[in-house]
């Protein structure tokens, strides 16, 4: 492919980032709101522009057993699912980590049964939270189609070797047509190398992938497993500044939106960024110094870079897009919160949850939020979350 | 195996705890789960290999004289040989009669 700017549906652009990115396994099972991605894939496929192996399974359980099996001979694979296929796949989602397999998933964010809703929100990416995967949430299809190749790129660094999910937010990127620049598909070779995996499952060197471990043993399992996702974080960045000097665009972990002179900040991840951007422009109009913070590296969390861009802020009026069940409110506030712990000056905290299913967040619920969190945040009304738009409280 | 396993630290580990010591198995004696134990009646096995191919742990050696009889140090007791031997010659036997 050539480089152009193009209108399309962003899984569609997904589906030809996958083709760019030379994939030679991909399998996977149609699931709301993901099915395009792997419908144009098996096209892509079929018409003989991407040579890969195309297995449709029976179920996603199947599709990431099928990811680990490949991915463990050396081939790139990549798989897409969403919500309860994301659930019956997640005994296998584990393992990928675990086993430290290079695959590349993207995960259409949508909300998990029941009661049964196709629709956006972050509940089914939170599940899989400590799978031990590498998470990078995307604001929009330009974003989506490029860090198809950085996860790639992360994912097989020899130093990495972790599965990353591509987060985003179903219906809502999915299904929109944007406007994408499409780069040259010698670029995206320059970028994302043949994948070679040392230590790959083949008969001249056995060895042997998911064994048993004894207690005496599971434990340096696991904390070999929590090094490998912590180291990865330089790989993350090094691999964007290199996108950023190839195609000028620039991704960072914690993006800040007219923070330097705010006095508190909306924190935000996924598509939410976006609204939130407008949202902070027209409050800025009316005199309010707000900014707002983008999460997009979800896993490892970036705790210094967020620290570094909420430092001096009165509030952070997080917006969370699932609920910790009985827990302190929302799993990003969790975090946030985890982060300025015992810092000198941090922040006052404010939950919300928004745009549970699919419920309409717009520019104006946007600015109500971050007008009432900021009183909240002035009275000292910050415990537990607030449900944005509960009809009776 | 290099070092027992209680002294590995997580550095020392293979990406993805692989184990790339072909046959370390070998190192963990694993015989001590087991309540039944097969004896072989040497006299009357007529050495072919059946409970050889049957055992599912691979415990059974062949013995200086010719014979089939199980590697204790693996054997988990399991009864398979015993099951599947076509003349009848093992026995399983309670590990605290003998
Ligand atoms: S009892 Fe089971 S484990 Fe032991 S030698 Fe027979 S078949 Fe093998
Ligand atoms: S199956 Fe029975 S007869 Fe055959 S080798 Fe084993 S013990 Fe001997």
């Amino acid at each position: 492919m050539a480089k152009e700017r193009k209108g399309i549906e962003v899984s569609l652009a997904i589906s030809e980032a996958v083709c760019q990115a030379d994939v030679d396994v991909v399998s996977a099972y149609p699931i709301t709101p993901q099915t395009h991605i792997v419908e144009h894939l098996s096209e892509l496929v079929a018409d003989g522009h991407l040579d890969a192996e195309f297995v449709p399974v029976e179920s996603e359980h199947s599709a990431m057993s099928v990811c680990v099996g490949s991915s463990a001979v050396g081939a790139r694979s990549f798989t897409s699912t969403s919500s309860q296929g994301l659930a019956l796949m997640a005994e296998i989602f584990f393992i990928t980590s675990s086993l430290r397999l290079p695959v590349v998933m993207a995960l259409a964010n949508r909300s998990l049964s029941g009661p049964l809703s196709i629709w956006n929100d972050h509940t089914d990416t939170m599940m899989v939270r400590d799978a031990g995967w590498i998470h990078v949430f995307v604001d929009n299809g330009q974003e989506a189609y490029d860090h198809i190749f950085w996860a790639f790129r992360v994912a097989e660094d020899k130093g990495v070797r972790l599965p990353v999910a591509v987060n985003l937010d179903g219906f809502i990127m999915t299904h929109m047509i944007e406007p994408i620049d499409f780069e040259d598909t010698e670029l995206i070779k320059k970028y994302l190398p043949p994948h070679r995996m040392e230590g790959a499952l083949h008969p001249d060197n056995p060895l042997s992938m998911g064994c048993f471990a004894m207690p005496e043993m599971y434990t340096e399992t696991q904390a070999a497993r929590d090094h490998a996702l912590l180291n990865s974080y330089p790989v993350c960045l090094k691999a964007w500044d290199e996108w950023a000097a190839l195609t000028g665009r620039k991704y960072l972990p914690i993006e800040t939106y007219r923070t330097e002179d705010a006095e508190y900040c909306i924190v935000t991840m996924g598509s939410f960024g976006e609204t939130a951007m407008n949202a902070i422009d027209e409050l800025r109009a009316e005199g309010e110094k707000v900014g707002g913070i983008r999460i997009r590296l979800w896993r490892p969390f970036p705790f210094d870079d967020f620290f570094r861009a909420a430092a001096g802020k009165k509030y952070l009026i997080v917006l969370d897009r699932a609920i910790s069940f009985g827990g302190p409110g929302g799993p990003v506030a969790l975090e946030v919160r985890n982060a300025l712990y015992k810092k000198t000056k941090a922040p006052t905290v404010v939950d919300y949850v928004a745009g549970l299913a699919g419920r309409d967040v717009a520019v104006n619920d946007f600015k109500k939020i971050i007008l009432e969190g900021k009183a909240k945040a002035e009275k000292g009304k910050t415990k537990g979350y607030t449900l944005y738009g509960l009809r009776s409280s | 195996m290099a070092k027992p396993m209680e002294k590995i630290s997580w550095q020392e580990l293979e990406i993805g705890a692989a184990v790339s010591e072909v046959g370390n198995a070998m190192e963990y004696k694993t015989g001590s789960w087991r309540s039944l134990k097969p004896v072989v009646n040497a006299s009357q096995c007529i050495r072919c290999g059946v409970c050889w191919i049957f055992c599912p742990d691979t415990s059974i050696v062949r013995a200086a004289d010719g014979h089939f009889e199980a590697d204790l140090e693996y054997c988990k007791g399991c009864g398979i040989c015993a099951h599947e031997c076509p003349v009848g010659c093992i026995t399983m036997v309670s590990e605290e009669e003998v």
